[in-house]
């Protein structure tokens, strides 16, 4: 989309485009997030995971600035179009908004009149065909999949030509099929041109193998970084108990970690007694 | 023949004319603003300011002073307050605005107590009086229209962004203070220049049952923006033409004429719309009205 801008080679920006230097967050009593050291660079695709409530929302607001450092720094390149896909249960669904709306409204009103012009209907409809909503701009947010619930606000994203896509638990509530679908359009996004747009991209998710063990770099989160690195370096038993605080199994697959919990044959040996009793 | 010159009869007097006239640009500007008031869980706010309105004219009207200025003096200062409170969004913000402006209600109705001579004045505050309007109401309704209109043509995007998502509106440049900034003057100048038409213990219905009616009937934020206020101008037009005949203060019967029309879409609405209104309120008390 923006060829020129940033590519996986790196040429617009300095590295690194943003950078988190002890950062620490609170929201009132005590920290949330406490002295994260990590920096994105042009075309990286990096999966944060955690537990709930291990702050990894926070990070992203504070990466995007909507939420002040209490220590530390975060630091963005200048100029940086940073475009963020919210996690879908802050949406309000009641909304009187239709997929076209939500699109539109990222943009910039160049004249007096809200309209689009009929370039930005060309992009509107573009970028909405490229995400597979194609002929649904009339549709309210409420009444599509939660696939397509998805890929609206992403579309939201993508209209403003970011740098860097932020995205809080893309896969989640989403069955395989259309993780796999989301997951190939944000690698398309990700490849370097000419092929894709070289976009940079943060993405929370709880999914270890669906999606996480895809992902080229990956950071293990609890209230602070404990892990940083590819998957195989990262799915480690003792990383991932310190990350989710349960031991954790780790096999390999053709290549790519897989994790088991541990404590799932006793879970079941419960709840089949249960159900013999 | 007969008939017709019945019901055209009312149009013969002027202060009719002017008053349905301002029944209608009124329930227009309200439908237009009811739309935010209703999508920003604003109605409580409203429901406060048109209150701290009444104190503030009760005071002009016993100093002797413009309503205008007492009235619109007072509300933005109580506007500004509640704008501190509401920001902080704590625990009972709503009942710190409730104690704000029901201080400046009491303080009124103390005034109106005390010094009767200036009862009628307001009076029209609190029950409306569209029939004693003079050029100037009228021109400053048409005024605060035109206003309300091209700023929300001109910042349309921003504020659809800033009312319907604005943490992320906030990321993607949009100043969302600022908008929650421009609102709030464009509903104190509203409540202003309408409550002495509607009254102020109606006013906060005249916000929500325009907005409410055309929720039902559109899933469009655009249309919406257009729907609501037509619904208002007819509620303000027909419940003023009522009203004559009815011999009932005009402000009652156009709050009736509009809960009529919105429990007859209601009804003709099918339950998965009704859904709509239902989870509306989820930014706060939003249906609540006088
Ligand atoms: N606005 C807020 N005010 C106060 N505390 C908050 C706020 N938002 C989050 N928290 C707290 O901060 C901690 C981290 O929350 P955060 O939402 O960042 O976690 P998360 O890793 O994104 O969780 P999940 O996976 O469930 O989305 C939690 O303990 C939460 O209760
Ligand atoms: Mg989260």
């Amino acid at each position: 989309m923006k060829p020129s801008a940033s590519n996986s080679s790196g040429n617009a920006f300095p590295a690194p485009l943003i950078a988190c230097d002890h950062l620490s967050c609170t929201y009132g009593n005590g920290s949330v997030i406490e002295g994260v050291d990590l920096q994105v660079h042009p075309g990286e695709f990096v999966g944060i995971v955690g537990p709930s409530g291990s702050g990894k929302t926070t990070l992203l607001k504070a990466m995007l600035g909507s939420i002040q450092a209490s220590h530390g720094s975060v630091t963005r390149a200048a100029g940086l179009s940073v475009a963020y896909v919210p996690q879908l249960e802050t949406v309000d669904w009641n909304f009187p908004v239709t997929v076209g709306e939500v699109v539109g409204m990222s943009r910039p009103q160049k004249s007096w009149w809200p309209g689009s012009s009929s370039s930005e209907r060309e992009e509107i409809e573009e970028v909405l065909e490229r995400l597979g909503l194609g002929g649904l701009e009339q549709r309210h947010i409420r009444e599509l999949s939660g696939g397509q619930q998805q890929r609206v606000f992403l579309a939201r994203a993508l209209i403003q030509k970011p740098d860097v896509l932020i995205l809080d638990e893309p896969t989640a509530g989403i069955d395989v099929t259309t993780r796999h679908e989301i997951l190939h359009v944000l690698a398309d996004l990700n490849e370097g041109p000419p092929q894709g747009d070289g976009i940079a991209i943060i993405l929370t998710t709880h999914d270890l193998n669906g999606l996480a063990a895809h992902l080229p770099r990956l950071v293990c989160f609890n209230r602070t970084v404990i892990a940083d690195g590819t998957p195989s370096e990262v799915l480690q038993p003792y990383f991932l108990e310190r990350t989710f605080g349960a031991p954790m199994e780790v096999l390999q697959h053709g290549g790519m970690p897989i994790v088991l919990e541990q404590g799932g044959d006793q879970l079941r040996l419960r709840l089949s007694r249960k159900g013999a009793s | 023949m007969i008939f017709a010159v019945d019901f055209l009869k009312p149009f013969t007097y002027e202060f009719f004319r002017n008053g349905l006239l301002i029944a209608t640009l009124a329930g227009a500007l309200c439908g237009l603003i009811g739309v935010f008031v209703v999508l920003r869980g604003m109605s409580y706010i409203g429901h406060g300011l048109s209150h701290a309105v009444f104190g503030g004219a009760a005071l002009a009207a016993v100093l002797n002073l413009s309503y205008f200025l007492g009235a619109g003096l007072w509300g933005l200062a109580s506007g500004l307050m509640i704008g501190r409170v509401a920001r902080k969004r704590i625990i009972g913000a709503d009942a710190a605005i409730g104690v704000i402006t029901t201080a400046s209600f009491a303080m009124g109705l103390a005034l109106q107590a005390r010094f009767g001579q200036a009862k009628q004045s307001i009076d029209a505050v609190l029950f409306g009086n569209v029939l004693g309007v003079f050029t100037g109401d009228i021109l400053a309704v048409v005024g605060v229209g035109i206003l309300s209109v091209v700023v929300v043509v001109t910042l349309y995007r921003k504020l659809l962004f800033a009312t319907f998502d604005p943490e992320v509106a906030g990321v993607s440049g949009v100043n969302v203070p600022g908008m929650e900034a421009v609102l709030m003057v464009l509903l104190s100048a509203t409540i202003l220049v309408t409550v002495r038409v509607i009254g102020v213990l109606l006013i906060s219905a005249l916000l929500v049952l325009p907005a409410v009616t055309a929720r039902l009937l559109t899933n469009s934020f655009g249309r919406m923006l257009w729907l609501s206020p037509v619904l208002g101008a007819i509620f303000g037009g027909v419940g003023m033409y009522v009203s004559w005949y009815a011999d009932v203060p005009s402000g009652a019967v156009i709050i009736l004429a509009g809960t009529l029309v919105f429990i007859v879409v209601y009804s003709a609405a099918g339950v998965r719309r009704r859904g709509r209104v239902a989870g509306m309120d989820h930014h706060g008390p939003s249906l609540r009205t006088a």
